[in-house]
Formats: structure tokens, sequence, C-alpha cells
């Protein structure tokens, strides 16, 4: 017998007893919330000691040329379909770089797919302006871009939005650990610095 | 200490020497105490809190129940993605697919993300035996693997140790490390950064768990904070996860309640910094070889049984550990499992077999019965009932015919059962206490009562139970 036959076999054997009518979930928790949300999403984006910076739709650019000075970040890649203007100084991802031109890149500036207020998460799905998952992984500064109209208020709303099947980074604050006596500490693997530039 | 669970002297034994070690007990209280300040802030600030834990346990349940349907559903999808599915009955057989895999990947190294499933069937030392070295990346595994140690806690498995041990541990194991090394945590999780980092970029073999399988789109979830998960689940070509039949949920929108409850009962955050979601391969993106371990490893027979079942539904958030007054003094180590803590006491044995080892039998002792774990779990596990459960089948095996702690173990199971039941008894308790305390304590007992009190002092029952005080307010 194969292992799988085995091991499907004992779980009916174990479940002979069982009821195996589906349990019905009760979703009585919170599925939305309402008010200012993209306050919201500010505060807690910051909350994680992300940077967050608001600005409108005209001034892209300009506001992004201002956090890459402050931050002191000279060489940027940018996925190949962000708009070009955004940092016409970047390398494209295209075709795609390899690991050790990712690792040399100081910073990246990326799109995002949804930001979601009440834990101030930012999801990237691959899709526009985003890229694949190493590039927004290896360089050690990450400026991400939220649209106001991708921000939703809760949990609920984003697993709604969102594509299973796509590869997803959930990002909230930068990369962090508590292990040595729970003191957080910014930046172990991943990027140590995000900066979160809301547009709208 | 030597880095495999083989041998552990049973709960009573190892505990009684943890509680002689000051160090250990204060890096404990202090930890487990700010987690847990933590945890109750977040979760208060949800006012649809038991909504959640109803609906987690629900999710759960509806896996459990049917367990094989999800599974092949869940292979299906998989396997339409473009990856590969195994299937292991025990940690020999899983074992030995990770190795034959790696060994087809022409690699001799693998970084690992931290897994409870690669450390239950004690994989590094199964490659290590085949040759094939195994990087731990999270920064607390890296901690104990370099220590030589054995994991204490299930999110932070280095809890034990402190910052000048930590140093000691760097300074002696890490290469390139020098002596100007402070014990700053920030300086410390720098030189693991630098001492990963061309491991990362270089590895083409990565070993992962998950937290969640999700059934009806094949997704895998990896929930983490540092990174080292998004560098193992990215760059390397190829990816093994091992993951237990029983990390499924059903539907992708049933992660909007687990996302909502692991961090929140883990670290006590919102949101823990990165979460990783991933189905099959991706064209141009991430590992292009994906196979997909799942492990039963004693989890069909916890199945089987219709109280211990529960425990299946562990999420391993650790919530438990950190209200227990017993792990508080006694530590990580003492359980001699992987999964310690209230709910190792019940599931170990269980997956194990309660009567396989020394150990087994003795840790559904390991527990004042004070409720605290079940107040806190997300998926709403009542380890209580569980424990009392398992302390009747523990004493049953070892004597196999009726005996007064079985039938003491009966009576406290049927006595749980019922709240009615429960207040009567606690009234009995206290008369019972007063009759048999001397100077507050009730020290070893006699006849069969001695196992139970022998690694204890049970304190004696108050004259009141919280119960009648209340009602009498
Ligand atoms: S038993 Fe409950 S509280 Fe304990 S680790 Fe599992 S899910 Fe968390």
């Amino acid at each position: 017998m194969t292992a799988r036959e085995e091991i499907l076999g004992r779980i009916r054997s174990a479940l002979s007893t069982v009821d195996k009518a589906e349990i019905v979930v009760s979703r009585d928790y919170q599925q939305a919330i309402e008010g200012d949300l993209v306050g919201l999403f500010a505060e807690r984006v910051a909350d994680y000691r992300a940077a967050v910076v608001r600005t409108t739709a005209d001034t892209v650019p300009e506001a992004i040329a201002e956090q890459l000075a402050h931050f002191g970040i000279g060489s940027v890649v940018t996925p190949a379909d962000l708009p070009a203007d955004w940092v016409p100084q970047a390398v494209t991802d295209a075709p795609p770089l390899d690991v050790p031109a990712l690792d040399a890149a100081d910073g990246v500036v990326t799109a995002c797919a949804v930001g979601i207020a009440e834990t101030g998460t930012i999801v990237l799905d691959a899709g526009p302006g985003q890229s694949r998952r190493a590039l927004t992984l290896v360089p050690d500064f990450h400026l991400c871009v939220v649209r106001t109209d991708q921000i939703v208020g809760t949990v609920p709303e984003a697993i709604a939005r969102l594509d299973g099947t796509r590869p997803l980074t959930w990002i909230s604050g930068p990369s962090a650990t508590s292990d040595i006596e729970l003191n957080r500490v910014e930046g172990v693997h991943g990027p140590r610095t995000l900066v979160v530039l809301i547009v709208g | 200490m030597t880095g495999t669970w083989l041998g552990m002297p049973p709960f009573p034994v190892a505990a009684r020497e943890a509680l002689g070690n000051e160090q250990l007990r204060t890096n404990l209280r202090k930890a487990t105490g700010t987690i847990r300040g933590k945890r109750a802030a977040v979760v208060d600030e949800r006012a649809d809190w038991e909504a959640l834990r109803v609906a987690g346990k629900e999710i759960k349940d509806r896996t459990l129940h049917n367990l094989d349907t999800y599974l092949e559903q869940l292979e299906r999808k998989v396997t339409e993605s473009g990856g590969v599915v195994h299937w292991a009955r025990d940690a020999a057989e899983a074992n030995r697919i990770v190795i034959d895999l790696v060994r087809a990947a022409e690699a001799d190294e693998v970084v690992k993300v931290k897994s409870m499933a690669t450390q239950e069937i004690e994989l590094n030392e199964a490659l290590a035996e085949a040759g094939i070295a195994a990087y731990e990346t999270d920064l607390a595994e890296l901690i104990v693997q370099l220590g030589h140690d054995r994991p204490s806690h299930i999110l932070v498995p280095a809890i034990h140790r402190n910052r000048s041990e930590i140093r000691d541990i760097f300074l002696r194991e890490m290469p390139g490390v020098t002596a100007a090394l402070t014990d700053d945590p920030a300086e410390l999780a720098a030189a693991a950064r630098a001492h990963l980092r061309r491991k990362f970029l270089t590895a083409k073999v990565a070993v992962s768990g998950a937290n969640f399988a999700v059934a009806d789109s094949g997704t895998l979830v990896v929930v983490e904070s540092e990174g080292n998960g998004r560098m193992c689940l990215t760059l390397p070509e190829v990816l093994i996860s091992v993951v237990g039949i029983e990390k499924l949920v059903p539907t992708w929108q049933d992660l909007e309640v687990m996302l909502q409850l692991l961090p929140r009962s883990s670290t006590g955050e919102r949101m823990n910094p990165y979460t990783s979601t991933w189905t099959g391969v991706t064209p141009g993106d991430g590992p292009q070889e994906f196979h997909l371990i799942l492990l039963d490893n004693g989890r069909t027979g916890a199945l089987a049984d219709d109280i211990g079942r529960q425990a299946l539904r562990c999420i391993r958030c650790s919530a438990c550990l950190n209200v227990c007054p017993v792990y508080e003094r006694t530590g990580g180590h003492a359980y001699g499992s992987v999964y310690p803590g209230p709910i190792g006491a019940i599931l170990t044995p269980q997956l194990r077999g309660v009567t396989a080892d020394e150990v087994s039998p003795t840790l559904p002792f390991a527990s004042t019965l004070c409720g605290a774990c079940y107040e806190v779990c997300p998926v709403l596990i009542d380890i209580p009932q569980a424990l009392v459960h398992l302390r009747a089948k523990a004493v049953d095996a070892k004597r196999g015919k009726p005996s007064a702690e079985r039938t003491a173990m009966r009576v406290a199971q049927w006595v749980f059962g019922s709240s009615r039941r429960l207040r009567l008894a606690q009234r009995l308790v206290s008369i019972g206490g007063r009759v048999l305390g001397r100077r507050g304590r009730i020290g070893r007992l006699p006849g069969p009562f001695k196992g139970w009190s022998g690694a204890r002092d049970t304190a004696t029952p108050p004259r009141q139970t919280f119960r009648t005080w209340w009602e009498s307010r």
C-alpha cells in the first residue's frame, strides 16, 4: 500500500464515528470598518516604525526623490512596469536582474495591490508595478507606493480582494526580530527600512 | 545538553532539575510576562475576539471532520499548479523523502525556515547523517542550533537564553565574529544577518514548514517576522515544505480568521511583519520546483480520539505556554518534546502514543488544571479536559486494571464535563482539604496518589471556592 492510501485509510477509519456533515462556520466577526481608513492606515503603518509620507498624484516623482535623498539611497531598482517618471534613474527589472545585482542595489521602489488599515499592512501580489518577490526582498530599502483607493479597512476585505493563487507578500513594517530578550530589533534579513508613500 | 529529545527524563525529574536553575526562571518570567501583556492589549482591542475564536474553532473542526476530502483537494490543487505532493507515514519516511530530493538537486546544504514539523521529525539530524548541512535561519533557531541546544518555546525557541549567553555562543560558534561583538541585541542581530546573507543568496534548496495550507486554492502560508522566511521561500531553486496533515483550512476565505487570530495570540501584534503565500510554482518568480510533504507521524492516532482530537486544531501560537504557571517555572526543556507547555502536554503523548516511552505518560500530569490555557487559546482547545482524559488513559495503560488513581481521573473527567458537578465537587474538595492539609500544603500523598503528588506540593484547597465567593457577594 502506498503511504497516500495508508494515511487516507487511517483518516477514514479514525473518522468512522464522526458526523461528516460540513460544519457551517459562523462569520459574525467584524467584516468591514468605516471612517477615516487612510488616516488609520497611516497611523498603524507608522506604529511599526515604518516611515509614512502622504502626497498627491501629480507629485509622486518629487516625493519619491525626496525620500531617496533623505535615506541616502543612490542605486535604485524598479519593476519594469512602474510608471517611468517615478524614478527616472532606476535600473528596471527587465530582463530580470540576477541576485548579485539586486544585492548591489541600495533600494527598491514598487507599487502594491492592497493596503489594510486595521493592521497597517501592505500586500504585494506580483501585479502591476510590483514585479517578482525577490525584488522587494534583497535590497535593504523598500519604498512602496499605496494609492488611497487600494486601502481597505480589514483583513476580511483584503482577503476578498486578493487572488490566493498569486504569490503574495504581506508586509507590516520593516523586517524585525524579538528573539533576544524580546527586544525589538529592526532589520534582520528583509529590508531594514520601509517607506510607505500614500498617494491621493 | 544534546540536540535530540531521545532519552529525556520524564517530566517530574526534568522539572525538578529545571526548578533549581535561577537564571532560566528569571529569563522565562520576564519573557512570558512581556508577551502576556502585549497579547492582552491587542486582544482587548477587538470587541469581536470571541466571535473570531468560535470561527477559528469551527474552521479547524470542519477541516478535521473531513480531512480526507480536503487533503485530496489540496493535493489536486498543488499538483495542478506545478507542485509535487508526497505523503509520509512517519518521521523516517518524511526524512527519507527530503534527503532524496536534496540529493536529486545535487545539493549538500539547505537553508531552513523555522518549522515545528521538521523539528518533530528531527530532520536536521537525519540530514547531517546523510552528509547534508542544514542551516537554521530564524535568529532564535540559529541561537539554539549554534548552542547545540534544544528549542524551549514554540515562538521564541531561545527564550531561555539571555543576551550575554547569546553573545558567548556567537563568539564561540560563528565564523568571523571577534571579541569586539557586544551583547547589544541590534549588534547580535546584525552578526546573524551577516552570517546568513551569503547562504541565502547562494542556497539551492530550502526547507520550510507552513502555518496553513488552503484546500480550495492549493495555497501554502508562512507567517514570520525577520524575512528569513521570505529569503528561503523566494531565492532557492527548489523548495521543500514539510507540513502536518492537520494544517489545512478548507477555503481561501478562512485565512481571514486565522491571520487575525495567530499574530495577536502569538507575538501580540496586530499583524506579523511578513506573511508569504504561494501556490505551486510561479514561472519567473520564486523556486521553480516545489515539493509538499504531507506528514502523518501520529496525527491520525490523535484524530481517532474524540476528546484528544481537538489538539489538532492547534495553530501553534504559543499563547498557552505564556500563561501556564507550570511552564513558567520549568521551561520548555522539561517537557522532553518539541511541543512544550500545555499544548505539548496533550499533543506529544497523542502523537507518540501514551505509552510509547518514559516521558509521554508523565506529560498529562504537567499541569495544575488552572484553565488559563483554555482562556487564551484562539481556537478554543479545552486543554484541561484533554489533560484529564489523557491522564485516565495513561493510568489505564500502566495498570491495565481499575485503580484508585484511574477512578479519580475518571471522576475528574466527569466532573469537568459539567459546571454544576464542578461546583459541587469544589465544595467537597474544600471540606476534604481542611482535613488533609498540614501547614497549608499537601505534600506527598500515600498509595495510588503518590505518582501524582510526588512532584508537586499541592496547595490546600481554599475554604471557599471562587464560585461560592462570587455568588455570596
Ligand atoms: S493550544 Fe491553543 S493556545 Fe496553545 S499553541 Fe495551540 S492554538 Fe495556541
